[in-house]
């Protein structure tokens, strides 16, 4: 948009115009981010608020430096950031596996499907001490158990995707000889890109609950363990540090996602 | 250039199985379409008239009877045959280049010379500036072109209309089929058109079969000849002779509803 030229003078007020709103929008958006710290730091300073609960952005910045003096900061959050990537990574590549075989088959798919729903409907977490028995206490566990979350969203999304792809879009590419692989790769995956990266959204997000419920758990490093940590020694400071650390590496995340989206979706326009 | 092809239809049946019972969608249907011949095919709704394009292009088999085109039985989808549905189902993240091409790729014929007969088509037909367009921005006439198109580029000897005139608006169809039937005739095709409509049946095509109430058989085969200087269906629809063939067709089909 910044490199359109204007083709009128009405045309460059438009542009001015969206141009502005823009703008102020993003104003808008850090003017709240400083007016939330400020009055949080200020309701503490002033007294307030009791700092032991409410903890401060100032006394957060100082708990972020001493992590990463000590540099423990960079090895939870490196522990986390693997266990997430590998989880939602695994869970990603075996539910549109699982979808493929299953668009693959529709006499198997109709065996599973009751089986399916059931295991849609479990709370996973309710598995996490299952996890801890079999994968052994750690970060197999919590892989495992984020992979248990994110599979069974990306089976379900992605697999109803597949299967409500136009039959007559099918029907005409069989009508040029397309074999079975071909139908699939060129008009059902394809087509079902904008279910799948929604369900890419959707998994990530649930597979961060995964890893910290599974540090809850179970774990002597990661973010969710130095929030469970930080409660049990009453460091507000060092919860508070830990859940933005983890919505800031969750953010990033996020836009990786909204990238691969605006560059395999341009079609959408 | 493909040559055109023909098609026989020897005593063609068609059933359909489901749990409640059978459909009887044809019946012994036996007809000849010579090579470069323009066929339509009327009826009411459910006589079988998709199925019969679906038989023909190898997309389902026949109960029993058999299709021959240009001589040998049709077993499995024919690349002799290309197809064209009521709705234009391009692929919306493909540009229009690459939709063209898509029947290529499918039949492993996409090579530097079928790709520039395809550009060459879309240039042909008024196409040439949107080469790197999506459908979303198309119009209805110009996405339906691009089907079009799409069928041509793979070059079959036969092309099977199904309804593909019906989801555009009265303008945009009248323009369109003057646009189609000199496409095909150009490219010498042999054509089976579907269509609701008696008037674009009678003004498209050299022929007229009128299918009855399902199951269908041929109930009227009726060749058109009309006195105009130039065969375009626009100007098929002023020739003398037109509202005798509505009426006589009109007569014929046995409206279900
Ligand atoms: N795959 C199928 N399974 C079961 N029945 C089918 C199938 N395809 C078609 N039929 C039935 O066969 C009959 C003929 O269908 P067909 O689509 O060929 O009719 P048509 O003449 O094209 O109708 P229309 O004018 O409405 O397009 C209908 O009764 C239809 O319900
Ligand atoms: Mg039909």
């Amino acid at each position: 948009m910044s490199a359109m030229a204007a083709v009128s003078p009405e045309h460059a007020e438009f542009i001015r115009r969206v141009r502005w709103r823009r703008r102020s929008i993003l104003g808008v958006q850090v003017a709240l981010l400083v007016l939330f710290f400020g009055a949080w730091e200020g309701a503490v300073f002033y007294r307030l608020v009791d700092p032991l609960i409410a903890s401060s952005p100032s006394r957060i910045l100082t708990t972020l430096a001493k992590l990463h003096r000590d540099g423990s900061l960079y090895q939870h959050t490196l522990a986390t950031l693997l266990e997430a990537l590998a989880g939602f990574g695994l869970g990603v590549l075996a539910g549109i596996g699982m979808a493929i075989v299953l668009w693959w088959s529709d006499y198997l798919s109709r065996v599973l499907d009751p089986y399916i729903v059931v295991l849609n409907a479990v709370p996973k977490i309710a598995l996490g001490p299952l996890f801890i028995v079999w994968l052994g206490a750690g970060i197999t566990a919590i892989i495992g158990m984020t992979l248990a979350i994110s599979v069974i969203i990306m089976l379900m999304m992605v697999w109803t995707a597949f299967r409500e792809v136009n039959p007559e879009k099918i029907l005409l590419l069989r009508s040029f000889g397309a074999t079975r692989l071909q139908v699939f790769t060129k008009v059902v995956f394809p087509a079902s890109m904008p279910t799948i990266i929604a369900a890419l959204k959707t998994a990530i997000g649930l597979s961060w609950v995964g890893v910290i419920v599974g540090e809850f758990l179970t774990s002597t490093q990661g973010l969710g363990y130095l929030i469970v940590y930080g409660g049990q020694v009453f460091n507000l400071h060092l919860v508070m540090m830990s859940i933005l650390v983890l919505s800031a590496a969750a953010a990033v995340m996020y836009q990786a996602l909204a990238y691969l989206e605006r560059r395999y979706l341009a079609w959408k326009g | 250039m493909a040559e055109p092809a023909s098609i026989v239809y020897e005593r063609v049946s068609k059933k359909f199985f489901t749990l409640p019972g059978e459909t009887r969608a044809l019946h012994e249907v036996s007809l000849v379409v010579s090579p470069g011949e323009f066929l339509a095919v009327v009826g009411p709704s459910g006589c079988g008239k998709s199925t019969l394009l679906s038989i023909t292009a190898g997309l389902i088999q026949p109960t029993s009877g058999r299709v021959l085109v240009g001589g040998t039985e049709v077993r499995g989808v024919s690349r002799r045959v290309g197809y064209m549905f009521q709705q234009d189902h391009l692929f919306e993240w493909r540009t229009c280049e690459q939709n063209v091409t898509i029947g290529l790729e499918v039949q492993g014929k996409h090579g530097e010379e079928t790709h520039r007969f395809a550009v060459s088509l879309l240039e042909q037909y008024g196409l040439g500036a949107f080469r790197q367009h999506y459908p979303r921005q198309l119009s209805g006439g110009m996405r339906q072109r691009v089907a079009l198109i799409r069928t041509l580029a793979v070059d079959p000897e036969i092309m099977l209309l199904d309804e593909p005139f019906s989801a555009l608006d009265y303008q945009t169809r009248l323009s369109l089929q003057d646009d189609v039937h000199s496409i095909l005739r150009q490219a010498g095709k042999t054509v089976v058109l579907v269509t609701h409509d008696i008037s674009e049946a009678i003004s498209f095509c050299d022929r007229v079969v009128v299918l009855s109430r399902p199951p269908g058989r041929v109930k009227v085969d009726l060749a058109i000849r009309l006195t105009c200087e130039k065969r375009t269906p626009f100007l098929a629809r002023k020739a003398p002779e037109f509202n005798e063939y509505f009426d006589r067709i009109w007569g014929e089909i046995e409206i279900t509803a």
